[in-house]
């Protein structure tokens, strides 16, 4: 059996300053396996293929691969020893044409002509379709992911890491990736596969190692395991439900009609005459796969970006030409996607950074003089109602995990009692605890009359909190729909079904 | 009246020490540095290509120490915004102020002493006109069709990815950097060997910065800085012209010609780039941000 | 193997010894650069540091401290509020000289009249000049996207010229027997700007810019203003979800920085300079971005930061006279400051671990 192994660690460790991030970590993939690494944000997924593929060398322990020690300098010596990895974000140049980014990713690329070529062939030979000399900035996320994978399938691996694919996917996509990979295995190819999405594995892997703070936890056929066992095991002890009773749309609060905005940037999204009708007491969903408009979206409720006059009222008053502040103080208010940057200056302190939107309805901000000691108050006072865990208020942002920071910036805007917020991926790479604190935060808003639009990618958690739901494609926004019996399936097809795919499956 | 080829010859040396620093300062770009030292390192290869050229008597080696000079001066840019995340602004603008203080300093003796004359080259252009021209379709072809240049390219466009791939960001930036520094380093000694033939403090008078400019307005690609170069050499030449043959206008204000083109270009480049529906500036990527890998 | 580990927080104890420290290696590097010149390097930097103040000749150079410290810091004072919001003003140097021109313009007018209000109204032309100056790359930028970086640098080249121009022309002195150069101001005393306190170099702009270190202290640290300035430096999406107009800010701190730049020219023509010539710029707009750095950008650093490089001005044209250093010796100086100074930074933003490889 351990012959016939193609990769093996033996009791892996690792240690960052404060974290222990792996810490004796064993487990074994077989040739032909989809193997799946199932752990929450955090767990040490991340960090311990970083060490397969070279970036990070472990402390202690050591790999095997295909019966060699494995001990890779780095990503190219692990490239030549037969490890290709997908990469979740960060790989691909935007600039460059596809061609250019697969020879980047190969040690010695064959002529332009002949890559060209081989590229055709093996997109031929997988389904996935792809013209070599267009430029990675114009894909879609879909299609960056086939350059990907056609990047290491190029270099035959015996090893196939995948960090999270499907979170740019819709479920068709999904489907379609699956069957892929399924192919490649059939070739003998071990693929290792990492995600914390139960269902996905549990339909298409072949084993689980679920890791948990850093330590493997079980490995297990995920087949014979519910969803709801196998989360048990992830998270350590049973996930406390969620409350959603007690509320009851009221009257209308906020109304978007006729929104069309040029895309910001050349990677960015145009919004295409979005409406949408948000009550009192409501939580309206707004799903969608990465770079459909979500960002877009947010900042034009927010006051980031202006619109047309008249296309975005609140209680009536048109709000589509105020900019943040003046929307805050109507009682509009938002809490966007990235929280290190963007939701949150991350070498400010928490008190400092209640200042960043709290200034005029918590009155930190007095004719434009601060008052330090309204805002440290108000820094504790969110600390303390969300459970933020943190040295104390003086802590610059960026030194919270990311689950309490996200607390924290969720915190800040419920706390201002809002009339309408809108929040952009509310539980991204926030371990389950957090996510489950931010979402029953959002219901017992909503429970106090407010009106919330959640923006998300994760579906679970979109089904989880909203009472209706739109899909966001190609900044279009579709029509409403109750979320009572709405199955994946449908969503998915709302969601645009397999962007480009179909040509691949006829 | 103006003879055109002697007029487009004239040009040709005008833009020469502008195209050679242009050039370096695209693939320092292109790797995803911005290095505002420009100015400095001209000035430096400007003086020891001077010194050199004046004591050896061999003008063509002063360029070669020009260039080795260039490229020394600035490895302390380069330690410091490789090794030692600091600002690239603000290291580039310390490597000015540093260069031109080193050279005033050292450029004493040498003060009012003429440089040896150089062998003409075809047309009675100098070889290093030549050179620099040369030099605009090797940079192409090693920007867009060198496996080196694809991997430098790489590292401007997106320092993780490359890292994640396993190229060695600050190797290919260091060396892109030293290059630069060569390459503005001959493009001043240019200014001091081959066209005023004698050293002034000073006596780059913003090149470096004009450098800078063109780089922009070329929209990352050699074509596009020979482009620039040319543009502010007809300017150049230009207001030469104009002040010999005696027009009304004070001299203080033609000459002012090559700085306000530059800032006209760099305005008319920057609205095509912020207000043009394709994919926006050439732009690197990762052009001025800090790399640091934990590992 | 040595590595890298960020800081969470910025170490207030290095934020301090970083630029004590860089003091000290410009020293050291400089010594050995006099040594390898010729010189002997301990009684150069005694000659630079140590004598302006307490030397010989102090009483003649110990009110010159204040005298080029004040321009120094009133203009570093702007720039750094810029290069806080990262919007990178270096061309304060055109911006001083044009303030210089603007500002002495409304002396050059009004003589010989000798009303009260000359002097203030030279004040504010300076500073409207160098205001205007420096809104044209703001506008630039804000307009065309252009960079204000190249923009203001090759101002400066432009306001140099100006200058030349008007000293050989519109402003040339009609009684100055030809020579360029406009009236002197200093022997016009409606618009001249004097020593306040005999013997302390003291003038009008040492009294702007203590006023102007307190402002600024105040602006950055207790105003929201100064707050979105702060946080558009280090993360410009938040400060645009806070609500700041990137163009309002890039408008406020080229504004701003070339109001005290231009405000600096004009004390100088009317004071230590006393009239336009075609040498007005005298690099304190390029040295001034050193003074920021040097400094941290904080009001206080800055003030400190100016008292020090003014002192080797002073230091080097002491030098220059007693030792037959060359001028450009405190060029040299300056620059290995700043380089010394980014490249000690590195204490104040991470931890320096030392670690077994396995």
């Amino acid at each position: 059996m351990t012959d016939a192994a193609v990769f093996q660690a033996r009791g892996i460790g690792k240690s960052y300053p404060g974290v222990r991030a792996n810490d004796d970590v064993s487990f074994t993939v077989a040739p032909g396996e989809i193997h799946a690494l199932l752990g929450e944000n955090g767990a040490g997924k991340s960090t311990l293929v970083k060490m397969i593929y070279g970036l990070v060398r472990p402390d202690e322990g050591d790999m095997v691969l295909n019966g060699q020690p494995h001990q890779p300098a780095d990503p190219r010596a692990a490239r030549a020893a037969g490890v290709a990895m997908v990469f979740q974000h960060f790989s691909l140049f935007d600039a460059l044409t596809v061609a250019e980014n697969i020879a980047l990713g190969m040690e010695n690329p064959p002529p332009r002509r002949e890559l060209s070529a081989r590229i055709a062939q093996v997109s031929q030979d997988f389904g996935l379709p792809l013209n070599p000399a267009r430029r990675v900035v114009t894909l879609s996320a879909g299609e960056r992911q086939r350059v990907e994978i056609i990047r290491c399938l190029l270099q035959n691996p015996r090893l196939l890491i995948m960090d999270e694919p499907t979170s740019v996917l819709t479920p068709q996509e999904a489907e379609l990736l699956f069957a892929t990979l399924r192919k490649l295995a059939g070739h003998g190819t071990a693929i290792l596969y990492i995600s914390h999405k139960l269902e996905e594995i549990r339909t298409h892997c072949d084993r689980a190692t679920i890791l948990r703070h850093g330590r493997v936890v079980d490995s297990c056929d995920p087949r014979e395991h519910s969803a709801r066992t196998l989360a048990a095991m992830m998270v350590g002890g049973e996930m406390r439900p969620i409350d959603r009773s007690g509320r009851q749309a009221g009257e209308v609060l906020l109304q978007v009609k006729g929104l069309s905005l040029p895309a910001p940037t050349a990677e960015g999204t145009a919004l295409k005459s979005v409406a949408l009708t948000l009550r009192a007491g409501e939580i309206l969903g707004i799903g969608g796969v990465a770079g459909n408009g979500q960002d877009e979206l947010l900042a034009a409720l927010s006051g980031e970006t202006r619109s047309a006059p008249g296309s975005i009222l609140l209680e009536g008053a048109d709000m589509s030409r105020l900019g943040p502040e003046a929307r805050r103080t109507a009682g509009l208010l938002a809490a966007p996607e990235d929280r290190l940057g963007h939701a949150a200056v991350p070498d400010f302190s928490l008190t400092d950074n209640t200042l960043l939107t709290a200034g005029a309805r918590k009155q930190l901000v007095r004719k434009g003089l601060i008052d330090r000691s309204a805002a440290r108050a108000f820094a504790e006072a969110v600390i303390r109602a969300f459970d933020v865990r943190t040295p104390g208020p003086g802590t610059a942002a960026k030194a919270l995990s990311g689950g309490n920071l996200q607390k924290f910036v969720i915190g800040r805007e419920v706390m201002q009692a809002p009339r309408v917020l809108v929040v952009n991926q509310p539980t991204w790479g926030v371990d389950a605890g957090a996510a489950a604190a931010v979402r029953q935060s959002l219901l017992d808003l909503a429970g106090q009359g407010a009106g919330v639009i959640v923006i998300s990618q994760d579906l679970d958690e979109i089904l989880e909190l909203s009472d209706r739901f739109c899909a966001l494609n190609e900044g279009r926004l579709s029509a409403p729909v109750p979320t009572d019996g709405l199955t994946l399936d449908q969503i998915g097809l709302m969601l645009g079904g397999a962007h480009g795919m179909e040509v691949a499956h006829l | 009246m103006i003879d055109p080829i002697a007029l487009f010859l004239l040009l040709l040396s005008a833009s020469t020490p502008i195209l050679f620093a242009a050039l370096g300062e695209l693939v320092v770009e292109r790797a995803g540095v911005l290095n505002l030292g420009v100015e400095g390192m001209m000035i430096v290869g400007a003086l020891s290509g001077f010194a050199t050229a004046y004591y050896s008597g061999n003008a063509f080696l002063g360029f070669a120490v020009a260039a080795l000079a260039g490229a020394l001066v600035a490895l302390p840019f380069a330690i410091l915004t490789q090794f030692l995340m600091s600002n690239q602004v603000a290291s580039g603008l310390a490597l000015t102020l540093f260069g031109l203080g080193l050279a005033a300093l050292f450029g004493k003796p040498v003060e009012g002493v003429k440089a040896p004359s150089m062998a003409a080259g075809p047309l009675g252009l100098n070889w290093i006109v030549w050179l620099g021209l040369a030099m605009v379709p090797a940079i192409w072809w090693f920007l867009n069709r060198s496996r080196t240049g694809l991997i430098l390219r790489g590292v401007g466009e997106n320092h993780d990815a490359a890292h994640a791939l396993g190229y060695d960001v600050r190797r290919v930036r260091i060396a892109a950097i030293a290059f630069g520094g060569a390459m503005a380093g001959i493009g001043g000694a240019f200014i001091s060997v081959a066209t005023v033939l004698q050293w002034t403090e000073g006596m780059t008078a913003g090149a470096g910065w004009i450098a800078l400019a063109i780089v922009v307005f070329s929209n990352w690609t050699a074509v596009g800085v020979l482009a620039g170069a040319w543009l502010f050499g007809g300017v150049t030449v230009l207001q030469l012209r104009l002040q010999a043959a005696g027009v009304r206008v004070p001299v203080q204000l033609l000459s002012m010609a090559p700085y306000l083109a530059t800032i006209i270009v760099l305005v008319a480049i920057s609205a095509r780039q912020k207000f043009s529906r394709r994919a926006g500036g050439a732009a690197p990527g990762s052009l001025g941000q800090d790399f640091h890998a934990l590992r | 193997m040595i590595r890298l580990v960020p800081r969470t927080e910025a170490s207030a104890f290095w934020q301090i010894a970083t630029p004590v420290m860089a003091v000290a290696a410009t020293m050291l590097a400089g010594g050995l650069l006099f040594a390898i010149m010729g010189y002997d390097p301990v009684s150069a930097i005694r000659t630079i540091f140590w004598d302006p103040l307490f030397g010989p000749a102090a009483g003649y150079s110990r009110p010159q401290l204040l005298v080029k410290a004040a321009p120094l810091i009133l203009i570093a004072s702007g720039l750094a509020v810029g290069f806080r919001a990262g919007i990178w003003n270096i061309g304060a140097e055109g911006q001083y000289i044009i303030g210089a021109i603007t500002g002495a313009a409304v002396a050059l007018a009004a003589y010989p009249a000798s009303e009260m209000w000359i002097f203030p109204a030279m004040v504010i032309a300076g500073a409207l000049g160098g205001w205007a100056w420096g809104m044209i790359p703001a506008l630039l930028r804000n307009w065309f996207g252009a960079s204000e970086i190249l923009v203001s640098l090759m101002l400066v080249y432009v306001a140099q010229r100006i200058a030349a121009w008007m000293a050989f022309g519109p402003m040339k002195n009609p009684e100055g027997f030809g020579m360029p150069g406009s009236r002197n101001l200093q022997q016009y005393p409606a618009a001249s700007n004097p020593e306040l306190i005999a013997g302390t170099g003291a003038h009008w702009g040492v009294v702007a810019a203590v006023i102007t270190v307190l402002a600024i202290w105040f602006l950055m640290s207790r105003h929201i203003r100064g707050f979105h300035i702060r946080a558009a430096g280090t993360a410009p999406r938040a400060a645009r979800f806070a609500g700041v107009k990137p163009q309002t800010l890039v408008a406020f701190c080229l504004g701003l920085s070339g109001a005290l730049a231009g405000m600096a020219g004009l004390f100088e023509v009317a004071g230590p300079a006393g009239q336009i010539t075609d040498k007005v710029g005298v690099g304190y707009g390029f040295t001034a971005i050193i003074v920021a750095f040097l400094g941290r950008l904080h009001p206080v650093g800055i003030l400190l930061a100016g008292l020090l490089l003014a002192l080797t001005y002073i230091g080097g044209e002491l030098a220059q006279l007693t030792l037959n250093l060359p001028a450009a010796t405190v060029q040299v100086f300056q620059g290995m400051l700043l380089f010394f100074l980014l490249g000690f930074d590195l204490l104040t933003r991470y931890r320096i671990t030392r670690r077994v490889t396995a």
